[in-house]
This record gives C-alpha cells, structure tokens and sequence, in this order.
C-alpha cells in the first residue's frame, strides 16, 4: 500500500471548464450535461512557441497549468508525468498526407511535434522547469499507467509529481479507428507529504474487484471512450470531499484500488 | 538522491544494423565493422546513409499475435528471440509469477510506417483507410509494449515510454522505480524502433541528415543517419551473492529551452548526467568509459561536448557509436547501454567509427580507435527532442 497526498486538480471536459467547474457535476451526475467541449489555451507558453501548439498540447497544457496554479508547490520544482494514449493524431494525419504528395513535403516543426512527449516539452519550456519529465502511453489505461509511474516516482524519489493525462479526438480518417470521443483532460499534483489542502490517497494493485463506472450516461461514455478520462470514478471521490474506494482497471487484468481518504 | 541498491541486468539481447544478438553486436564493434549503408529503404528518395536490419519483410510476427504484424513489432520479435532471451524470461516468470514482471518499452515511432502505407491506400471515393489497418495493433505507442508482453506471457504493469530518443533509456528508470516500489519484482526493459518515412523525411527536412556515414565528433560531421534497433534486457533484485552488471544510477532532466534543438551550453544534459552519478554513489572520475548520445550533428555534438566537460572535465574516455548502426532513435537508449554493457565484459572502448579529424572546437576525450582496457563503471547518454536527458550508470558488481 503505497500512500500519496493530491495537492491540487487541474481538469478540462466537454461541460466541464476548470476542477471548480466540474466539481458540482461530479459530486451530483444528475446534473450533468455535456455541451461544449472548452477551448483551452496556455497562459504561461511564450508567444511564439504559443502559435506552434496544437489544439491537444493546449489541453494539456490548459490542465496543468490549472492544477499548479492551484498548488501550494513551486511550478519549477515538480516532477511531471503526461500520459497519452493516442499523442497528437492530428499532426500524424498531417504527416501522413503530406507523405503521399510528390516531395514528402513535411513540414519541420510538424515533425518534432509529432513526438509522444511534445506536451512535455512543451511544459517544460512553459514552467521553465528542468525537473525529469517522462510520458507514458498504456491504450485505455494510460490515465492508471500514468498514476502507477507517479507514484512509483513518489515512493523512490520523494519528490512532488505533476501527472497530466489528455487525449484529443482524431480527425479523419484517423478517427474510424481510434474511435471516437470528446476532449478530456486532467492534471493532479502529487506529493509525497501532506500539503495545507491535501487529500491522502493510499493506492495497491489488487485484481478481479469490480470496476464502478458512471452513473450518467454521458459521463460513463467518455470514461470508457477517452483514455485520459478512465479515473473520472477517482475524481468523483476527489469532487464529493468523501472517503470512499475506487478500483480503475490496466490493460490485462491488473488494476489499481486507490483509497481516498479524508479528515 | 541518495546512492541505493542497485538491479541486476540479468539477460540482455540486441538486433540492429550489426547483426541478430549480443554477439554479433559486439564482433562488430570490436572488429570496426560498421553496419550502415546507402538508403534503400521501400522507395525512400533520400541521399543519405541508413542502418537497416535484413530480412524482417521475411518474418511477419506470429499468428495469434497477427493484429500487431508490423515493421516494429517483427522487428521486437526478432530481439526477443535472440540470445536465449525467452528462457531466462521464462526462468524469471517461473520464480515471481507472471503478475510481478513489469513491462516497460521505449519506443518513438512504434508502427508508423503501418499508418504512412494505409494513407497511399485511401478509399478514392471516401478517403476511409483500408479495412485492414489495425491502429491499436501497430501505429499506437503502446503496440510495441503489449505485442511484447504478450509474446512473452507476462501480466505484471505495462507501459510505453515514448520521449522520442531518450525513450528506451527513461524505460529503463521506470523500470528501476516500478520494481523499487514495490510495484512488480522484476522487469523486462526493451526499446524498438523501426525505419519509416515519417523519421526519415522529418529528420530530412530539419537538415538533420547526412548524405554519408554520419562522423560524431568530426570537424566536417554534417548530419545523422537513421537506423533502426531492438534491445531488451531483464532488470532484477540481486540476490546478493552474482557478478554481473548492475544499473547502479540513472539521471533525467529537461532543457525547457526548444523542441528540437539542445540546449547550447548543454546544461539539462549535464543536470542528467550528474543526477546519474549522484545516484549511483559514485564520482565522475570512477567512470572508465561514456557512450555519449553523439548523433554527429553540429548542434547536438557541441551541446553535449559542453555538458561532459562541465561534469567530467576532458579525462574521462567518450566515444559515440551512431557511425556503427545509425541513431535508432527511440531503441538507442538501452542499444547503446548495453554495448557499455559489451565494453565492460570484453574489456575494450569502441571508438567513433568514421571520424578522422576531431572538430577543434570540441574538448571532450573523444576516441576514434577502439581501444583495449578494464571498463568496470560507464555512462551512456540519450537525449531526445522536447528536450528529453537521461543518462544511465552500469557497473561491474561482483
């Protein structure tokens, strides 16, 4: 059982514009709708890096800034953690056309864009932060492998960790087969000690417990269709301020059993 | 961070431009025998070098695996079974279970060459890709890691790491935290990466690569080559008595300066670097020999010359070993540790094959010429775009 502390939320959803925002929605999925998925944005890139980032760096980078502004912890002084399931497919679709035309005309800043980690990067540059950074991807799980590399992180280096899990629907015709599915992304500080605002997680992998899923409609849907979105029944613990158990599932039968635990 | 306990590199394999194993891996570096050659890649129209593996358009992955039939994954296959990789896997997953060994791959590109042929083969009418093209089975980041963890019957945590070039190496730290952690016992590290159009021509058109065998170091070097690899290794608790190779330290840091470019004075290289010894417990002058990341381009080389100098001042034996296989990119982290791994057991410093007249403006003590002598501790470097570092520590433990 390994126990970390969640120092602040950072998230973005179709409904859902900040943490604060989804707050009531996820302590009270009746109240839910989906609506408009928000446009996000980073404060903190410069400008010229700003006109280079793509509509899913700006989600994740919109998250993460989010959550470190709400953080009693230095933006200079975290770890970070981005957890990707399908990276930026807008930019391998650009790269895939651009292939078929006469020249192989790929554009330069595409392609160093086109790397998993260009969020990182990207993050790195915003915060100016020379902390480790490291992006995983585990399918449907990428949210769970992210937190298991986190906490890993915690327990053997005892630093603080940013985890930004973010997956952005793909264009055509990419999209016939990663599937489709709105926006969603969410950051959390984590720290190996209590912060002022803290809530204690204690996290063990355990296997055959039964996965809860969302009770709206809508909400269950982008948890089981983007990957980022697989610890919603998490964040719903997180919203209501409640202790209460949450088992999120990995690709083969393992799963992760996180306590939350308040007071 | 305190020096810790380290893990044992208990089996090891390799496939790159050199050869199928370990063994032919490290004849080649011992004998200078390089293994790039001029682009003949499918119908690649570039005028530069290339380090390709033979014969994987012969050897599709194994039928009930046949949704991950990719480049990539034929090339992870084809490591997975060199050097008697799967019995010590096999001996590994008898002692913990299967349930305890993690699986971390490094990769960049993972099947991408799969998605870049069904985009030449759109529906005319619809632009839909063809029915066949499994996405999740190759293209995905995660392909490399779940083709490998099944083809070897583990279920313990899996991940891809993809950090462009330093992706097999951050694996590695991954790895090393996951069994520290207590998250699993053991663990199988690999990267695979494969040749494809997107690397190729992305590379091409930053003005990247060379139109000869690339020359780290060299006052003329004019670009990198790519090439393409698989490497795996078996991480493991020591059980306190073994001799071996041990990964004693690893250090990562970020430039927080450009996506492509590295930091000019090397600085988050060399934050990396000395994280790495901090860790393993020892000074930089207990280092016989660094495998610098070296990819013979003009940037890349004076930034990391400067960050070896600011931690290991120009005693400390370098080489790069890119002119050999080319940069496979995301498998170059673990290819490159375990040829410092092949430089400790047979007792040699490969040089810098092709460079022949060191660039003035460089300091590091770069070796040209292989060299015989007792290697008992190494650095490797990987450093990727997005301004990814890490850099490894493996030593001798007896």
């Amino acid at each position: 059982m390994k126990s970390v502390h969640v120092d602040a939320v950072g998230l973005a959803g179709p409904g859902m514009a900040s943490w604060q925002d989804s707050l009531a929605v996820l302590a009270d999925e009746g109240a839910y709708r989906a609506g408009e998925s928000p446009r996000c944005a980073s404060k903190l890139l410069p400008a010229n890096e700003r006109r280079r980032v793509s509509a899913t760096v700006r989600l994740a980078l919109q998250v993460a800034e989010e959550a470190m502004a709400q953080s009693s912890l230095d933006i200079d002084s975290v770890c970070s953690v981005f957890a990707t399931c399908h990276g930026d497919t807008e930019i391998v679709n650009r790269i895939c056309v651009a292939l078929t035309e006469p020249e192989h005309p790929v554009s330069p800043t595409q392609f160093h864009n086109s790397v998993h980690n260009a969020a990182a990067g990207y993050w790195a540059i915003a915060a100016h932060s020379p902390m480790p950074s490291t992006t995983v991807c585990a399918y449907h799980a990428s949210f769970v492998a992210g937190l298991m590399e986190a906490v890993a992180q915690l327990q053997v280096e005892a630093r603080p960790v940013l985890l930004v899990a973010y997956d952005y629907p793909a264009p055509d015709p990419l999209a016939a087969s990663v599937g489709a599915f709105a926006p969603f992304a969410v950051a959390m500080v984590l720290s190996p000690d209590a912060t002022p605002r803290s809530t204690r997680l204690r996290i063990a992998t355990v296997s055959g417990q039964p996965v809860q899923g969302m009770n709206c409609g809508e909400l269950e849907r982008l948890r089981v269709s983007n990957p980022a979105a697989c610890g919603l029944p998490l964040l719903r613990v997180l919203a209501t301020g409640a202790s209460g158990r949450v088992i999120l599932p990995h690709v083969n039968g393992l799963q992760l059993a996180v306590d939350v635990e308040t007071g | 961070m305190m020096p810790t306990e380290p893990l044992m590199i208990s089996a090891c394999t390799l496939v790159n431009a050199l050869g199928r194993g370990t063994r032919a891996c490290f004849d080649a570096l011992e004998e200078a025998r390089g293994g790039l050659r001029p682009c003949d890649f499918e119908d690649a129209d570039l005028d530069t070098w290339i380090g390709r593996v033979d014969g994987l358009e012969d050897e599709p992955v194994i039928a009930e695996l046949a949704s991950f039939d990719c480049r990539n994954n034929r090339l992870a296959q084809l490591g997975l079974r060199q050097d008697g990789f799967l019995d010590h896997v096999a001996e590994v997953r008898a002692r913990h279970g299967a349930v305890r060994i993690g699986v971390f791959i490094g990769t960049s590109t993972s099947g991408a060459l799969q998605t870049e042929l069904a985009y030449r083969h759109r529906d005319p009418v619809t632009g839909a890709l063809p029915a066949d093209f499994s996405y999740f089975g190759t293209q995905n980041a995660m392909s490399v890691a779940e083709f490998t963890r099944r083809f070897l019957s583990l279920d313990g945590p899996v991940m891809s790491v993809s950090t462009a070039c330093s992706s097999s190496a951050k694996a590695f730290a991954s790895a090393y935290r996951h069994i520290k952690a207590g998250l699993c016992d053991a663990a199988v590290v690999g990267g695979v990466d494969s040749l494809c159009f997107s690397t190729l021509y992305g590379f091409s058109s930053l003005g990247l690569v060379s139109d000869r065998p690339c020359r780290p170091w060299d006052a003329e070097r004019s670009g990198m080559n790519i090439g393409e690899g698989a490497g795996f290794a078996l991480l493991e608790k020591s059980n306190g008595g073994e001799a071996g190779v041990a990964l004693l330290g690893y250090g990562e840091s970020s430039d927080a300066y450009h996506m492509s470019s590295p930091h000019p004075e090397g600085a988050g290289a060399a934050a990396a670097m000395k994280s790495a010894l901090a860790m393993a417990g020892v000074t930089a002058d207990a280092i016989d020999y660094i495998n610098l990341h070296g990819t013979g381009t003009r940037a890349n080389d004076a930034s990391e010359d400067r960050a070896v100098m600011k931690v290991f001042g120009g005693g400390t034996p370098c080489s790069a070993t890119k002119g050999w296989t080319g940069h496979t990119l995301g498998a170059a982290g673990i290819t490159e540790l375990l040829f410092a791994l092949g430089s400790i057991e047979r007792g040699f410093i490969p040089g810098t094959l092709n460079s022949e007249r060191l660039d003035p403006a460089l300091s590091a003590r770069v070796l040209f010429r292989n060299r015989a002598a007792p290697v008992r501790c190494v650095l490797s470097n990987a450093f990727g775009f997005g301004g990814s570092n890490c850099s490894l520590v493996l030593g001798a433990v007896s």
